[in-house]
């Protein structure tokens, strides 16, 4: 029997090995949820590079202060760059989405829960951020190795500079031949040094995925709690049936 | 007469308070050599008293709306005061309930738990087992999510392939053209519906449970061996015995549980899928639309069949087949003994297939078509159904053991 499953588990092994390939190298991000600097720092560049077209229509500014441990007064007097707006509000764009949809050729997506749509999360947006290269073929003059054919252009090309993108050609087992990419190679200076440029989309990766999942800290912080609780209980509950169990034989 | 006592008396005479009592839990005899397996019941009743009420405390915030319902189970999520650990309650207690009673299930197959006097009972459970999956599937619709949409598209386009009345049935089901508005709010009428007549049918599998009493590791009948006062010897109360056992049982359980809604309520992308977390839109068809993973042993059986005639019809027979073969099961095994024990080599090699088959498919449900997933697929499909299709024979020609008079350790 034992012969049998190991046969049937042995024939799905390689299409478990394919599954496994195919898609695109993610760099880890590396953030750290408990870094409120690094929130804060976060959340700053998102506002200013980010929420002037995307929005993050599920996060109010008073929650963002709270977990970022900005006072509402710094909020206010640094992040909130709209009219009439007040701290229980979502951070919502400044850009008109019917504008958007006209300039860019679709709705440009919110970002709330991007880092839980997208396979990798934080990996993927930290990656995406940092893939961006030249490519004349397309309207934005940039394209993206994560995202091909994005419709977003390299918003953050002045702090990181700008970088070509290297292919190479390999041959498959049918003999066609493939582009694929190999390196970056930098073509401009930004105003960040490359180790900069990582720190600072490591921040703006961290708040993006603090805000897919805003309570991700305390319910892993409420699950500690319950997880000692219960065996405890367990043990407890161990040793009433075993008590009442004795007399069964 | 003691002032309880004559409380309790008063009601008695007016309702069997105390005979239900006695006869359900004090004075009901379960064999008493239950092993592992059969925490799995009490289980099943826990989360499902667990879905109903994390269930209707979402619905004071939900809004079965398709404009607004993406937002709505965000602002559970992010507003409500631990919405958060209602909604992962819920969307993780989905999923444990379709484990539970998928080894529940094993449990009966391996220990014979469908074979007479308990036919009813088996029979009983599947049409509960359809009732959970009927819910579930509408259940999945309300975030209004991208796999929300695509995969009730999917699902209900199946209804389309029946020849002839498909077009006008599955639009019936949607009540429109396409998945809207119209089919997210009876499809939320419907989820709220149908766990109260789960808990009608669990009533009537207690009931069914009770006349013929539980099975056991041996599959033997321990009715058969009485002592002069007409309890069974292998019998105990299962108050207070098995009430103790459980909670134990339902304390491990929550410790496994609790674990995946406080530390991994995504569950690596199968509780809750990634492309959930985008808001339906009918002009966007995902790269690839994978039910939720307890329907995908099925989904994959759907795929395996090609289309015959022009019609993927034949697929749709063949997974409500999948189904509707478990209603046949008691009288498909002709083995003379109940439990995997007892049964010989044949049968032990059969449904050890039978396991690794279910999760295989279940693997291949997930996954996008290749030729080569494909054919896999029809061969664990054919397995799938051998397993029922050949047990009249199989189970006949098997070397059973013989059967001990009195249950064993």
């Amino acid at each position: 029997m034992k012969k049998l499953i190991s046969i049937l588990l042995l024939s799905i092994m390689p299409v478990v090995g394919m599954a496994a390939g195919g898609s695109v190298h993610l760099e880890p991000a590396n953030n750290d949820l408990a870094d409120q600097a690094s929130l804060q720092r976060g959340v700053k560049y998102f506002v200013n590079y980010c929420q002037g077209c995307h929005s993050m229509q599920f996060v109010r500014y008073n929650q963002m202060a709270e977990a970022t441990g900005l006072t509402e007064d710094e909020v206010k007097d640094n992040l909130m760059f709209k009219e009439n707006e007040k701290l229980g509000m979502k951070m919502t764009s400044a850009i008109d989405a019917n504008d958007a949809a006209r300039w860019f050729g679709k709705a440009i997506p919110d970002l709330t829960l991007t880092a839980r749509l997208k396979h990798g999360g934080g990996d993927w947006i930290y990656t995406y951020l940092k893939s961006f290269y030249l490519d004349p073929s397309r309207p934005t003059g940039v394209n993206n190795t994560v995202f091909p054919d994005v419709g977003m252009p390299h918003i953050l090309g002045e702090l990181q500079g700008m970088q070509k993108a290297v292919f190479k050609t390999e041959t498959d087992a049918d003999g066609n031949e493939h582009k694929v990419f190999e390196k970056f190679e930098q073509v401009s200076e930004g105003k960040m040094s490359p180790e900069e440029y990582d720190n600072m989309v490591r921040d703006l990766t961290n708040y993006m995925v603090w805000a897919s999942e805003p309570m991700k800290l305390e319910r892993q912080r409420i699950g500690i709690y319950v997880m000692i609780f219960l065996s405890i209980l367990f043990v407890l509950a161990y040793l009433l049936k075993k008590e009442y169990w004795k007399d069964i034989h | 007469m003691s002032e309880k006592q004559s409380f309790i008396g008063w009601i008695d005479e007016r309702f069997p308070l105390t005979k239900v009592w006695n006869e359900h839990l004090a004075e009901y005899y379960a064999p008493k050599n239950f092993n592992f397996w059969y925490f799995f019941g009490s289980l099943a009743l826990l989360v499902l008293v667990n879905q109903i009420v994390t269930g209707i405390w979402l619905t004071m915030n939900y809004k079965p709306d398709a404009e607004l319902a993406f937002a709505s189970v965000e602002y559970i999520m992010r507003d409500v005061d631990y919405g958060w650990l209602l909604r992962y309650l819920h969307s993780t207690g989905a999923s444990a309930f379709f484990a539970v009673i998928y080894l529940h299930m094993f449990r009966g197959l391996m220990y014979g738990s469908y074979r007479k006097p308990r036919e009813l009972l088996w029979i009983i459970g599947v049409v509960i087992y359809l009732a959970m999956m009927a819910t579930a599937f509408m259940g999945y619709l309300l975030p209004w999510g991208q796999m929300s949409f695509w995969g009730a598209q999917v699902i209900v386009n199946l209804f389309a392939a029946v020849p002839v009345v498909g077009e006008d049935l599955s639009i019936w089901i949607r009540g429109d053209y396409v998945i809207s508005d119209a089919t997210l709010n009876r499809f939320f009428a419907l989820h709220f519906l149908l766990p109260f007549v789960l808990v009608g049918l669990v009533f009537l599998h207690i009931v069914a449970l009770h006349k013929v009493g539980s099975n056991n590791p041996d599959g033997i009948e321990i009715k058969k061996n009485k002592d002069e006062n007409g309890i069974p010897k292998d019998g105990i109360r299962f108050h207070p015995y098995y009430s103790v056992k459980d909670i134990m049982g339902v304390v491990g359980f929550l410790i496994i549980f609790l674990g995946i809604v406080f530390f991994a309520p995504d569950f690596f992308g199968l509780f809750l899928e990634a492309p959930n977390f985008e808001p339906a839109n009918p002009l966007k068809t995902p790269d690839h639309i994978a039910p939720v993973w307890y329907f995908t042993p099925f989904y994959a059986m759907l795929r395996a069949v090609p289309p015959m005639f022009g019609s993927q019809f034949p697929g749709v027979v063949v997974m409500f087949a999948a189904i509707l073969v478990l209603f046949f099961l008691p009288w498909l095994d002709k083995s003379p003994v109940k439990s995997v024990r007892y049964k010989g080599p044949i049968f032990k090699v059969a449904l050890a297939t039978f396991a690794v088959t279910f999760v295989v498919l279940a693997y291949l449900g997930l996954k996008p078509a290749s030729p080569l997933l494909t054919l896999l697929a029809q061969i664990f499909t054919a397995l799938y159904f051998a397993f029922f299709l050949l047990m009249p024979w199989y189970s006949k020609i098997d070397k059973t053991k013989p059967v001990p008079e009195r249950v064993t350790e």
